[in-house]
């Protein structure tokens, strides 16, 4: 490699650049390969797919996945995670707004206690604190329901979008709010129609960073929720997998429908998804 | 922000910042502060179910370190982790490091490559465990397919149900899940590198393997920092891959056993003998939180000290 990029000129040797390009196309092939697998033999019958796992299939049958959406409890899974979602993003959006615009806007002797307050509970893994958690909702007769995820989802991402938030409001020209108080405004009317409207760009950033993760968080449905009609997706698919160890077309048709809606998303904004995805580590 | 101190010190205007503020704190403080601190005292009281009994001291903290059972059970878990911790810094992140600079380039293909890579990573870890656990099946999984396919009948293995492999293949799942994050995080730190730098470093002839240690690497410093610590968090909080591949137990002999899954067994127990110890779940979680707080902090402060201001 060393001997191939030793060249005099500022433009690397050809040689180099097919070597990367073939490196390239392999992790490609490799990150994309099980995925592609995963779809197709959702297609095939779980003897096909023990005859010919490599096959393609002819996409005419499609009763694996009339089967996962007609007999199992998917669909319910599929309705609590896009509520238990929703629900948590929307208060991360409202609550993290809110103290982000007060720290931002607003200056107190209080602001860096409330932030360092807040960049606390960025690096701490809540994970570890589940017991008292799960021991609080029993308390608060939450367990076993839809909002233990939620409040706890929303506890887990309102630090990051705090920081988010008030790191752009931040940057908001003062003059913006003087010329309104000048008019009369008030001040919730300031925020209201004056600085929030600009801030659209970093609550999607919020709510993209926050989204993944919580749809795809399995392990405090797995300890808050027994019933079955509060799971979540990534939790259903276990007890989904469970139930059909044996039939491998089904597996595949409901991990298919399970990944469908976010990889789509993802291939259609990936943009988005790489700046909030990142968005946290790069600051 | 500046508003006259007349107006800053009115009623009206302290009870409008009091209410933009007090909701998310008071959220927080039940939701997070409240759980964590309440996980260091429950660690010292004996629990009857999910009833406390009394003050037991260190009682459990010596239990988990060292009892009968428990003690090497939890240092063979911690074993692991380590394993997973150096192996995934290695393949993860020094994959991704690398992956980055042949995307940093921007050659043919840059936009399919960039997003091909972060697939996997939008993906539930369930869905990813699940899809691991399918293809390496012995029998029918296409992994072992493919290695008969191409006449490698004898690397063919029971992948998962080998002790000697199976924690190997956990790390590759894991792996494969989230190479792209690191890839994206030092793509984005390399493109904040000003281009000047580069290119004069190439027109003196530098070559690509001192141009990577010399110039890039140090200059992505800030990257490796956040990258490196949220590995460590990962890995001493590992738990979804080990669930869903090999099961609670941590099979086979234990070589697949980690830290969070201990913490679970002990915590929540098997669901249908319904064993709960949450004394000794809370004490193995403090273990684990002040192990990941205290070295956490000092690798961040050691990593920020060779970050290079430019």
């Amino acid at each position: 490699m060393t001997a191939l990029a030793k060249s005099s000129a500022s433009r690397e040797p050809i040689s180099f650049a097919l070597l990367a390009q073939v490196i390239l196309i392999a992790n490609s092939f490799i990150m994309l390969y099980p995925v592609v697998v995963m779809v197709l033999s959702a297609f095939k019958s779980t003897g096909e797919i023990f005859e010919h796992p490599f096959a393609l299939p002819d996409f005419t049958q499609v009763q694996n996945f009339a089967k996962v959406l007609g007999e199992t409890a998917m669909p319910t899974y599929f309705l609590n995670s896009i509520i238990v979602t929703g629900v948590s993003i929307l208060l991360i959006l409202v609550l993290g707004t809110m103290a982000g615009y007060a720290v931002a806007r607003y200056e107190s002797r209080t602001n860096t206690f409330i932030l360092l307050f807040f960049l606390a509970g960025l690096m701490l893994p809540l994970k570890l604190a589940v017991i008292p958690l799960f021991i609080l909702l029993r308390d608060l007769n939450l367990l076993d329901s839809r909002w233990s995820l939620i409040v706890t989802y929303t506890a887990i991402g309102l630090p990051s979008a705090v920081f988010i938030m008030a790191g752009f409001l931040r940057s908001l020209p003062a003059e913006l709010e003087d010329a309104a108080r000048i008019d009369g405004a008030s001040e919730p009317r300031i925020m209201w129609s004056v600085m929030l409207p600009l801030a659209r760009p970093p609550m999607a950033i919020a709510a993209i960073q926050n989204a993944v993760p919580i749809w795809n968080d399995f392990f405090f449905p797995l300890v808050f929720i027994q019933t079955d009609a509060y799971k979540t997706l990534p939790q259903g698919l276990t007890t989904f997998m469970g139930e059909y160890t044996t039939d491998w077309g089904m597996l595949f048709a409901g991990l298919t429908i399970a990944a469908a809606p976010i990889t789509l998303l993802y291939i259609a904004l990936s943009r988005q998804f790489i700046q909030g995805l990142t968005a946290g580590a790069v600051k | 922000m500046p508003v006259s101190p007349k107006q800053a010190r009115t009623w009206k205007h302290r009870s409008w910042v009091a209410f933009l503020i007090v909701p998310p704190v008071v959220f927080m403080s039940l939701f997070v502060v409240y759980p964590i601190l309440s996980a260091f005292a429950y660690a010292f009281y004996e629990w009857r179910g999910l009833a406390r009994g009394e003050f037991v001291g260190l009682a459990n903290f010596r239990e988990v370190l060292f009892g009968a059972t428990m003690g090497p059970t939890v240092w063979n878990a911690f074993l692991h982790n380590v394993y997973a911790l150096v192996a995934l810094m290695i393949i993860q992140n020094g994959g991704g490091f690398f992956l980055a600079w042949l995307l940093y380039k921007e050659p043919f293909g840059f936009r399919f490559h960039r997003i091909a890579v972060f697939v996997p990573v939008v993906l539930s870890t369930i869905i990813v465990g699940f899809l691991w656990k399918l293809f390496l099946n012995p029998n029918f999984g296409i992994v072992n397919q493919a290695l008969y396919s191409l006449g490698l009948d004898s690397w063919a293995k029971p992948w998962l149900g080998d002790s000697s492999t199976a924690l190997g293949a956990l790390i590759l799942a894991n792996a494969w899940h989230f190479v792209g994050f690191p890839t994206l995080v030092y793509l984005a730190g390399m493109q904040r590198i000003p281009p000047d730098i580069i290119e004069a470093a190439r027109l003196d002839g530098t070559s690509e393997w001192q141009l990577l240690r010399t110039i890039v690497w140090p200059l992505v410093a800030p990257s490796t920092t956040i990258l490196f610590t949220l590995l460590f968090i990962g890995a001493f909080n590992w738990f979804e891959i080990p669930y869903v591949m090999v099961g609670l137990d941590g099979s086979p002999f234990g070589t697949t056993d980690v830290l969070g899954l201990v913490f679970y067994r002990t915590a929540f127990g098997n669901q249908s003998a319904s064993i709960q110890n949450f004394g000794m779940g809370s004490a193995l979680a403090t273990l684990i939180f002040l192990f990941i707080v205290v070295f956490a902090s000092m690798l961040t402060l050691w990593l920020r000290r060779r970050e290079i201001q430019f």
